[in-house]
């Protein structure tokens, strides 16, 4: 326990020690504000066996500093808040490992300019590898400055630094005195990184050593690789562009941020996400409260420099001018092929841009008659409130290149093309251009100006050739932002020290495992997965009751067990929010040595287990239900194919067997009420790939998931576990329950989805309920096409919300309800291994069973949205990795195809889901791909009735929406990005190759 | 968007440059002040109380004596100037009565008041600069005024606020900290060991309520040395100047008056 001491602040020091400024409430009232601070002379240097400083903290600055090529004493740097702000890149950089000291001025400085760097510099000071030490200079006497008469606080917080490193070089000097008799030791230099060369000439002058970025980096070692990150903007020394001032803005510049705060005030302008249009470049569009539909914007100027997922003020305009969304697919790549990078950029030869920008303006005036319904609010983008910019995963345009000699080392301009579509290609300056084709790199955007078409960024790192697996895995999970670093340190010393001898003590009263723990072992539990499956995080029994009922159990692993609130481990399972699947990867969210051993329910082997268990009647009804945390014993492990054949064959009569029997008994009577009650049978595209072999991972082919009876059975009994346990905590925790929840679609999402049917096929989509829209669908069908109704059911279900968790006291009671399982309250419960709100439903549970008391962080309202939210965006994240993931391994198999069967490509049936001026998007339900087929030649296009008529060797031919067609696939590379791509092409009923 | 003031660093620092279990700095001034019996100014950081004692003397009001003990009559004054934000609080401000009668029934069982029967002790407190902890200042300001009217008590009274930020406790909290963290202000009795007060306004979790309490009970032996210290001083002024008979105290900031 550390001592309860007065901290005394002398009088006299008042003018040091006190802090007085004035603040604007949001009314604009002024108001003083006094502060005080104590300072102390106990805050540490951070320097190992320093012999003046002591800290409770372990120092981990290095005693004698590292050597570099100017210093050869040793040296630390002490950045200044700009060297964060712009040069983060190379400051995370692996290859950039001097020993740092960080000051408080800068941390708190950097924590106002923007709050995302903040948190990217704390990460770095956890980090090990990396030798940061925070020095707290405000609370140290002899560091500690106060702000002079007309001084900004910039300039105040630059003296705050030269100080520091000014007391730094002299507290080196002073704890370490010459000893007689031996050489005056080696004193290391600290040295202010800065670049802001007027800082620097009053560092000079006061003789404080000093150095830019550029000069320090270029004589490290791997200066080559390092020049590379630093960031263009605030690189004063890049040569300056020529006539940069002279050329005409492209784009307006925006409003001030008073004017923007006002005018959204006003309800003039409007705030919301830019979302750009994946099928055309030149359109995107800002969903804003004020209207229904979202505001359209159209064109370059339009946009003006938003990129997709930042934070955008619009300026609507007046009605007349409302346009509707364009109806062709204009392609980036093939518009811009030839746009030149100087071009774009500084050198500006304006015959040239005005060739792209005639180019565009036909592009998007291609205005035809449209119906007045279809109009959308047009506007343009007159402000950015937020740039939600990171690092892209991209290609370097090959076509951009001077010369691609390998040898040739000078500085050139390049467009980088970013994998998703949804982005702008990204100008950059790099000297090892040649080297990076082929290859996936990543990139930052550093700004973007009104005279430059594209954005500039810099080049953070390769990430390996092009459809190498490593390369594409890395990719995916940089471009959805999944968390994939190993586990630290600090992290696996929170699992327990037995590790996999870790077994479940004996049965005693005294054991703290044992405690309040009910003992199932002798019960007949099985688990049923899918095949391959690792971490198994639920079991099942049933067995009948003397009075004539059964009791069914479900038996979740105790997560909550080995993974406590408030620890490292905790810590990392909420920011990972769930386990990601990729096709020959899973990235976990806890240590393996939970997720597939300690915590997994394998078989034969005793576990901990969370068990709820009802007593039901034959009819499948709830007679009561208890929750208990227990001891199991895994009797078997079933695929989901096993246990189908077990419980079909006649000849097996063992109690497992009977115990299953009996379990998908009532799932089938489970699943009918739930249907009865009006839950929705949705679907979507799910496919398996078949692998090679483990080692290889070549993939052989593709082909849709089969689903048995019993995947019905464990789904039936989950959502039951699932249901009575989101009771039991809202019951309990009325403000601060994990549910889920799947918000009723608005009607509107439907209109068009039942026009199409409408027209098409004359079918009535009755949305009215979530009953309703279930039995509407069972009648889509069209007798001659099975695959009929599972496509409107995939389409039905785009037109649906997303399901979301949320904490209970945060939206009305009347909001609980699930959509899509029509059930009045739900939560996630069943898989705490791979889902973070399972771990708190855990939690929540055993607090309100009165196993454990609740941690104070799951009291908090706040904190509980807080983790929601993390997790919400972490499942969304995760679930379009993992789609991704199977969109690459189909193009592989779809390769691998083509290079076995003859040329010509590969033929599949697909269905038309979506017309185009230009062309159709069709989906191959036996791939579940989805592409485009693109027509070089203008067709007739009747967007009424959702129809194109094509000419044909016999005649026009009409295809419309749901019309099967047969396509040729391909995968082709783009000659310039290298990025590969799915290319579809007509076969049937019309040739589409001459169009 | 958040307060962007970290109520607790990486480093262990406050946003003032304390640790966890640092309390501000402390200043007693035990001076005579005006016509009062016993007065004292005591300054925690940057707030800052003045409590004035008059009595025991005759009740005002027939209606108010208690036949058997003195009555405490506890009115407290806040300066429209102790905020930032200029604001008057009015003599029936909600917040302002509370304070008072938790003082008064606070030291009610802790003066003796059996010794002084049908008479009336007034505590006038005026708060001159508020930075969180105003109560506690409050209650220890009127402990150090009532000894210095020389009014017989069992005990000192020394109160402490405490808070929990996440899960780490923290003592004698500023506005700043007041406003983002559960806090409970604890007055004991430090040489019996007795609770005189517990108040809470926020809540804060069961688990985390008896580390605290605890904390505060020994943050009120830490206080209590230092108001001992203040009250022996200030004694051994008085005595060595009565001694010297009327002479002039070297402080000039004291004149005794028979």
């Amino acid at each position: 326990m550390e001592k309860i001491t007065i901290k005394k602040r002398p009088r006299f020091e008042a003018v040091v020690t006190q802090r007085k400024f004035f603040k604007k409430t949001a009314r604009g009232k002024v108001i003083k504000v006094l502060r005080e601070r104590y300072l102390r002379d106990d805050v540490s240097c951070g320097i190992q066996s320093c012999i003046a400083c002591q800290s409770h903290l372990q120092p981990t600055l290095p005693v004698a500093g590292v050597s570099h090529p100017l210093f050869p004493n040793g040296h630390f740097i002490l950045p200044d808040t700009n060297v964060f702000l712009s040069q983060m890149d190379l400051v995370e950089s692996t290859l950039f490992l001097p020993p740092i000291i960080l000051l408080q001025t800068v941390m708190e400085e950097v924590r106002h300019r923007s709050l995302p760097l903040y948190n990217r510099l704390k990460a770095l000071t956890k980090m090990d590898e990396k030798k940061i030490w925070v020095f707290y200079n405000e609370y140290r006497s002899e560091t500690a400055i106060i702000r002079e008469e007309n001084e900004t606080p910039n300039d105040r917080n630059d003296r705050g630094i030269r100080k520091a490193t000014e007391w730094y070089n002299s507290h080196l000097k002073v704890t370490r005195p010459p000893i007689r008799g031996q050489a005056p030791p080696k004193v290391p230099t600290v040295v202010l990184m800065t670049e802001d060369a007027a800082n620097r000439q009053i560092a000079e002058k006061s003789g404080i050593p000093v150095i830019s970025v550029r000069k320090y980096v270029e004589s490290m070692p791997e200066a080559d690789k390092l020049l590379d990150l630093l960031s263009a903007a605030g690189s004063d020394e890049i040569e300056p562009t020529k006539a940069a001032g002279a050329r005409q803005p492209l784009y307006p510049e925006y409003l001030p941020t008073a004017m923007l705060a006002a005018g959204i005030k006003a309800g003039e302008l409007h705030q919301g996400h830019f979302n750009a249009n994946q099928y055309n470049y030149l359109e995107g569009s800002v969903s804003v409260p004020a209207f229904s539909k979202p505001v359209l914007l159209i064109g370059r100027e339009n946009m003006n420099r938003s990129v997709s997922g930042d934070i955008v003020v619009v300026e609507v305009f007046s009605e007349k001018e409302w346009k509707a969304p364009g109806d062709e697919v204009v392609d980036q790549d093939t518009t811009l092929k030839n746009d030149d990078v100087e071009a774009s950029g500084d050198e500006g030869d304006e015959s040239d841009n005005d060739e792209v920008k005639a180019r565009e303006t036909r592009l998007i005036r291609s205005e035809h008659a449209t119906p007045v319904a279809e109009k959308q609010p047009t506007g343009r983008v007159v402000g950015i409130i937020k740039r939600n910019w990171r690092a892209y995963v991209c290609h370097i345009d090959s076509g951009s290149l001077t010369s691609q000699n390998t040898t040739f080392l000078a500085q050139q301009t390049v467009f980088a093309t970013p994998v998703s579509r949804l982005l702008p290609r990204i100008r950059l300056r790099t000297r090892q251009a040649p080297t990076l084709i082929g290859q996936k790199i990543l990139v930052t955007i550093d700004r973007w100006d009104v005279n430059s078409r594209y954005p500039e960024g810099h080049f953070v790192r390769a990430l390996g050739k092009v459809e190498s697996k490593e390369a594409e895995q890395e990719s995916l999970l940089l471009e959805f932002d999944v968390p994939y670093r190993p586990f630290g340190k600090a992290i696996l010393d929170c699992l327990p020290p037995e590790g996999e001898q870790w077994v479940v003590p004996p049965k005693s009263d005294t054991h703290p495992a044992w405690k309040e723990r009910e003992d199932l072992r002798q019960l007949l539990v099985c688990s049923i997965d899918p095949p391959g499956c690792q971490d198994i995080d639920d079991a099942l029994h049933a067995r009948p009751l003397p009075n004539g009922n059964i009791e069914a159990g479900v038996h979740i692993a105790d997560v909550s067990h080995f993974v406590h609130a408030d620890t490292p481990m905790d810590k990392e399972a909420s920011d990972r929010g769930t386990t990601v699947y990729l096709v020959d990867k899973r990235i976990d969210m806890l240590p393996s040595l939970l997720g597939t051993n300690l915590c997994s329910l394998r078989p034969f082997v005793e576990r901990l287990a969370f068990s709820a268990i009802w007593e039901l009647t034959s009819d499948a009804e709830i007679v009561n239900v208890r929750f208990t945390k227990s001891v199991i014993a895994s009797k078997a492990a079933f695929t989901y194919e096993e246990a189908q054949i077990r419980k079909d064959d006649r000849n097996q009569q063992d109690d497992l067997t009977k115990s299953i029997r009996l379990l998908n008994t009532l799932a089938i009577k489970l699943k009918a009420k739930r249907m009865k009650a009006g839950a929705l049978n949705l679907a979507s595209p799910e496919v398996k790939i078949h692998l090679d072999s483990s080692e290889s991972s070549e993939p052989i082919d593709v082909e849709q998931k089969e689903l048995r009876e019993t995947n019905s059975l464990v789904e039936e009994f989950m959502l039951l576990a699932n249901i009575s346990v989101a009771q039991k905590i809202q019951e309990t925790f009325p403000q601060t329950a994990v549910l889920r929840r799947h918000l009723p679609p608005p009607k509107t999402n439907f209109e068009k989805l039942q026009d199409i049917l409408m027209k098409r096929r004359g079918i009535k989509l009755d949305v009215s309920s979530s009953g309703a829209l279930a039995d509407s669908l069972d009648k889509c069908v069209d007798p001659t096409e099975p695959a009929f109704n599972t496509l409107v059911r995939i389409m039905a279900t785009r037109c649906m919300l997303s399901a979301e968790y949320f904490c209970s006291g945060s939206v009305p009671r009347d909001t609980f309800g699930h959509y899509g399982l029509a059930s009045p309250i739900y939560t996630h419960f069943t898989s705490p291994i791979r889902r973070y709100a399972d771990v708190l439903a855990h939690r929540q549970l055993a607090a309100s069973i009165g196993y454990a008391p609740l941690h104070p962080s799951l009291h908090s309202k706040s904190h509980v949205e807080r983790v929601m939210d993390v997790i919400n965006r972490r499942h969304r994240m995760a679930q379009m990795a993992g789609r991704a993931s199977v969109e690459f391994y189909v193009g592989l198999a779809l390769k691998a195809r083509n290079e076995r069967e003859a040329k010509g490509g590969v033929k599949e049936e697909a269905f038309v889901i979506r017309v185009f001026r230009n062309g159709l998007s069709v989906f191959v339900s036996k791939l579940g791909v989805e592409g485009l087929v693109m027509f070089k030649r203008d067709v007739k296009f009747d967007a009424e009735n959702y129809t194109i008529t094509v000419p044909g060797p016999s005649g026009e031919v009409t295809i419309s929406v749901f019309d099967k067609v047969m396509i040729n696939i391909e995968v082709e590379k783009d000659k310039n990005t290298q990025r590969g791509k799915v290319k579809m092409a007509l076969v049937s009923p019309v040739d589409s190759s001459g169009l | 968007m958040g307060s962007r003031v970290e109520i607790s660093n990486e480093g262990g620092y406050r946003s003032d440059g304390r640790r966890q279990f640092e309390l501000r700095d402390i200043t007693i001034n035990l001076a005579q002040q005006g016509q009062a019996d016993g007065s004292a100014i005591i300054t925690h950081g940057l707030t800052q109380v003045l409590v004035s004692v008059f009595g025991p003397r005759e009740a005002k009001l027939r209606s108010q004596t208690i036949h058997d003990r003195a009555s405490i009559n506890v009115e407290v004054n806040v300066a429209a100037f102790s905020t930032g934000e200029r604001r008057r609080r009015g003599r029936g401000d909600k917040r302002v009565l509370e304070i008072g009668a938790t003082i008064k029934s606070t030291f009610e069982p802790v003066v003796q008041t059996m010794l002084y029967p049908r008479t009336q002790i007034d505590v006038y407190i005026t708060v001159l600069q508020q930075d969180g902890g105003l109560l506690q200042a409050c209650i220890n300001g009127t402990t150090l005024a009532l000894m210095n009217a020389g009014i017989p008590m069992l005990d000192f009274v020394c109160a402490v606020t405490g808070g929990v930020h996440s899960t780490s406790p923290m003592l004698d909290l500023t506005t700043l900290e007041e406003n983002d963290v559960p806090h409970v202000t604890v007055a004991t009795m430090p040489r019996t060991g007795k609770v005189a007060l517990v108040t809470m306004e926020t809540r804060l979790h069961v688990d985390r309520f008896e580390e605290i309490f605890r904390l505060a009970g020994e943050a009120g032996k830490v206080l209590h040395r230092e108001m001992k210290g203040a009250v022996m001083a200030r004694t051994s002024t008085l005595a060595t100047a009565m001694g010297r008979q009327r002479s002039v105290d070297k402080d000039g900031d004291e004149q005794m008056h028979e």
